[in-house]
C-alpha cells in the first residue's frame, strides 16, 4: 500500500428519531501512515460520530470506508472485531480499564485476544509498551487503584499492544485536569514522533490541536478543513 | 438510539450467514492442508483459555453474588438428591413389602359356578336360560399337581414355585372361637422365594418343618389367644376336626389385619388337618425370572394346567400406579426447585451485565466479538451451575447418608431398622445434567444481551 492507512468515500449517516437529522454529510478524506491528525469541531459537529463510523464498531452508515486498503463494507461482526482487534488501537474519554484485572493483563488482553504471539511474549511486548510511556512501575497494581492520568497512559499502551495501524482516541484528555492533559499529548507526540505511530484524535481543546500535524476541522457534518 | 435499530437488523443477519460461513470453513479444512489446520486449533484453543480466564476474573470479581447463586443451586440439587433417593427407597421399601410375598403367577381353583352346564350340550343351537346353578366347590384343590409341579421345574422362564394349601380353621381358647386361615407351605421354597423367614419374628421358621404338628402365629392372633411360643393350640377344622398344634413361632407381614388372621404350617401338617393326601395342594405360587411377562405366562398357565392363573401386575395394579406418581412428585418438586434456583441465577447475570456493561463494551471495542462476549457469560452461568451443583451432589449424598442412618423401627415393619435410602447413581446423572441445563438457560438470555451490548451506545452516553 502507498502507506494509506484510512480511506473516507462519501460518507453519510443519519438519525432518525425522532426527526431525520443529517449528522454526517458526504464525508471524504484519507489518513496517510505516520500522520497525526487531530479532529476539531463544536459539539454536535458529527466528530465523534465520524471516529465511531472509522472505529468500524458503527455500521450503520452510506458510502465506503477503507481501512488498510481493505473495505469494511460486508464484513460480518466477528471480521470487523477482528479488524479492530488487529489494525486500530482506542483511547476513550474515559479509560475503560477492566477493574477485575491487573494493569499488565489489562493492556495483554487485547493481544490474547488477537493470538500472535504466546502469552509469554505479550506479557513481554507490554512491559515495554508500559516502559515507554513510563509507566512499567504500575503494571502489577489492580487498574482501579491508579489515578486518572495513570489510567488514561495504560489505555494508551493498551491500544498499542498490537502495533495497530491506527490509534484513535475520543477526547482522550477530555477528563485530565491540565498537568494529565500535557503528559497524555506528550505521549501522542512521542508516540508519532519516536515510533512514527499513525494518531487520529477528536478534539475539542484547540491548544491540543494546534500541536498535531494535521487538523480536520467539521461543522454540521462536513469537513470545513482538512 | 435509533441506530441499535439499523444494529440488530445486522445481527440477524449474521446469524444467518453464519451457517455459511461455517459451511465455508468446513470445505477449507477439507482441502487438506495441516498447517492451517493446526494454526487453526492453536488460535481457537488459546482464544478460549482467555474467555475462561476473562469469565473466571468476572466471577471472582463479584464473589459474594457467585456464591449466592451458587448456593441456589447447591441446595436444589442437595434436596433434589434426597427427596428421590429417599422417595424411591421408601417406594421399594412399601413395593417390597408385597411384591416379596406376592407371586407372580398364582394359580388356584375358584369356587364358582361351572361354566359347562348339561343342558348346552343337548340344545346346541338354542340360547339356553339356566336359573339357580349352584356353585361347585367340592374340589378346591388343583387337579393333577404333581405333573403340574413336575412341568413347572422344567419351565426355563420359572425362577421358583411354591406349593401352598389353605384351609380355614378356627382357634379355640376357652370359650371362645376365633377364625384364622392356615397357610401350608413348603418352608424351604417360600423362604427362597418369598422371603418367609423374614417376617418370622420370634421362634424359627424352620421348626414348623422339623417339629410335627406346629403352627407359626400371626402376631396379632397370638396375641389374642396369648399363646407364647411353645404353647399348644386347638384347632378347628371346617369339617370339625380338632387338633392340637404346638406354636412354634410368630409370624409379621406389617400388615395387621393379614396379622390377626394368617397362620403358617409346613403342608404336611395341613394336608393332615384336613385329612388329605400328601399331592393335595390348593395354591401354587410361581416366581418368574421377568416379573413383566407375568401377564402372559399366567394366560399360557390357565390355559396348559387348566386352573386359574392370576398375575401380579391384575393383583397388585394399584402399587405401580402409587410408585409412579410419588417418584413424578419427587421430580417435579426438584425440578421446580431448581429452575427457582435457575431464575437467581438469570437475576445475578443480568445485574452483572448492567454493572459490566463498560468491560463489555471495551472488550468489542479492543477486538472481542459478540459471541466471545456470549461465551463468557455462557461460562459463568455454566461454572455457577457446575460447582454449585457438584457440592449440591456431594451434600445430597451425605444428607442421604444421614438418613440412612436414622433409626426407624415401626411395628408394621420388621425388617425395616432405619429410614430406607435408594442410592441410585441415576439421580446423581440427572440432578448434574439439570444443574447445568437450568444454568445454561438462565444464563442464554443475558448472555445473548450481553452479545449485544452496542459498544458505541455504552462509550458515547459517558
Amino acid at each position: 500500500m502507498s502507506g494509506l492507512i484510512l480511506e473516507l468515500r462519501g460518507i453519510s449517516k443519519s438519525f432518525h428519531d425522532p426527526v431525520t437529522i443529517d449528522v454526517l454529510k458526504d464525508v471524504s478524506f484519507t489518513v496517510n501512515k505516520g500522520e497525526f491528525v487531530s479532529i476539531i469541531g463544536k459539539s454536535g459537529s458529527g466528530k465523534s460520530t465520524l471516529l465511531y463510523v472509522l472505529s468500524t464498531m458503527d455500521t450503520d452508515f452510506q458510502g465506503e470506508l477503507l481501512i488498510d486498503g481493505e473495505t469494511t463494507r460486508g464484513k460480518s461482526e466477528r471480521e470487523l472485531a477482528r479488524i479492530r482487534n488487529e489494525k486500530i488501537g482506542f483511547v476513550f474519554q474515559f479509560h475503560y480499564l477492566l477493574n477485575e484485572f491487573t494493569v499488565l493483563k489489562n493492556v495483554m488482553l487485547p493481544g490474547l485476544k488477537l493470538g500472535k504471539f504466546s502469552a509469554q511474549e505479550i506479557e513481554h511486548r507490554a512491559i515495554e509498551r508500559l516502559k515507554t510511556l513510563g509507566i512499567d512501575n504500575l503494571a502489577l497494581k489492580k487498574s482501579n487503584q491508579i489515578s486518572g492520568g495513570e489510567k488514561q497512559r495504560v489505555a494508551i499502551a493498551r491500544a498499542m499492544i498490537n502495533d495497530p495501524q491506527i490509534i484513535m482516541g475520543d477526547e482522550p484528555t477530555g477528563n485530565l485536569d491540565k498537568k494529565n492533559s500535557t503528559i497524555v499529548f506528550d505521549t501522542f507526540k512521542k508516540l508519532s514522533a519516536e515510533l512514527n505511530q499513525t494518531l487520529l484524535i477528536v478534539t475539542h481543546d484547540p491548544e491540543f490541536a494546534a500541536n498535531t500535524g494535521r487538523i480536520i476541522e467539521m461543522e454540521d457534518g462536513r469537513v470545513i478543513r482538512m | 438510539m435509533n441506530t441499535s435499530e439499523g444494529r440488530g437488523s445486522r445481527t440477524r443477519q449474521t446469524i444467518v450467514r453464519f451457517p455459511l460461513a461455517l459451511g465455508m470453513t468446513a470445505l477449507k479444512i477439507t482441502h487438506y492442508n495441516p498447517k492451517i489446520l493446526k494454526r487453526l486449533f492453536k488460535k481457537k484453543k488459546m482464544n478460549f483459555a482467555l474467555l475462561f480466564d476473562i469469565a473466571k476474573s468476572l466471577l471472582l470479581a463479584r464473589l459474594k453474588q457467585t456464591v449466592v447463586a451458587a448456593v441456589g443451586v447447591t441446595f436444589s440439587i442437595t434436596m433434589f438428591i434426597t427427596l428421590l433417593s429417599f422417595m424411591t427407597g421408601l417406594n421399594e421399601m412399601l413395593d417390597g413389602l408385597i411384591l416379596n410375598r406376592t407371586p407372580h403367577v398364582r394359580m388356584f381353583n375358584e369356587i364358582k359356578p361351572n361354566a359347562n352346564q348339561p343342558v348346552d350340550h343337548v340344545f346346541k343351537n338354542s340360547h339356553n336360560f339356566v336359573h339357580s346353578v349352584k356353585s361347585s366347590g367340592s374340589r378346591v384343590e388343583i387337579y393333577n399337581s404333581g405333573a403340574i409341579l413336575q412341568a413347572l421345574s422344567r419351565d426355563e422362564r420359572v425362577l421358583g414355585f411354591a406349593p401352598r394349601l389353605t384351609t380355614q380353621v378356627f382357634f379355640n381358647d376357652g370359650a371362645i372361637e376365633l377364625a384364622g386361615v392356615v397357610n401350608g407351605i413348603d418352608v424351604e421354597s417360600e423362604t427362597k422365594l418369598f422371603f418367609f423367614t423374614d417376617y418370622v419374628v420370634a421362634g424359627s421358621a424352620t421348626d414348623a418343618k422339623n417339629t410335627a404338628n406346629s403352627i407359626i402365629l400371626g402376631k396379632g392372633l397370638a396375641e389374642k389367644l396369648l399363646a407364647d411360643v411353645g404353647d399348644v393350640v386347638q384347632v378347628t377344622t371346617a369339617q370339625g376336626e380338632r387338633f392340637p398344634l404346638k406354636v412354634v413361632g410368630y409370624f409379621q407381614s406389617g400388615i395387621q389385619e393379614y396379622d390377626k388372621v394368617q397362620c403358617y404350617a409346613s403342608i404336611g401338617t395341613v394336608q393332615k388337618l384336613l385329612g388329605k393326601p400328601a399331592n393335595y395342594m390348593t395354591d401354587i405360587s410361581v416366581k418368574l425370572k421377568d416379573l413383566k411377562s407375568a401377564p402372559a405366562v399366567a394366560k399360557e398357565f390357565a390355559a396348559v394346567f387348566k386352573t386359574e392363573a392370576e398375575d401380579i401386575q391384575t393383583a397388585n395394579s394399584q402399587f405401580e400406579t402409587g410408585t409412579t406418581i410419588r417418584t413424578l412428585i419427587s421430580y417435579v418438586v426438584g425440578i421446580t426447585l431448581l429452575t427457582v434456583a435457575g431464575f437467581g441465577i438469570y437475576n445475578i447475570l443480568n445485574m452483572m451485565i448492567v454493572e459490566k456493561m463498560d468491560s463489555i463494551a471495551i472488550l468489542k471495542a479492543t477486538g472481542f466479538s459478540g459471541r466471545d462476549v456470549n461465551f463468557i457469560f455462557i461460562i459463568i452461568a455454566l461454572s455457577i451451575g457446575f460447582f454449585g451443583g457438584t457440592l449440591g451432589l456431594i451434600m445430597g449424598f451425605i444428607l442421604t447418608s444421614i438418613i440412612d442412618r436414622i433409626p426407624f423401627n415401626t411395628a408394621a415393619l420388621p425388617t425395616i431398622t432405619t429410614y430406607p435410602i435408594n442410592f441410585n447413581p441415576v439421580f446423581y446423572f440427572i440432578g448434574s445434567s439439570f444443574s447445568l441445563v437450568t444454568t445454561y438457560f438462565a444464563g442464554f438470555f443475558p448472555a445473548r444481551k450481553a452479545a449485544r451490548i452496542d459498544p458505541v451506545v455504552i462509550i458515547r452516553g459517558k
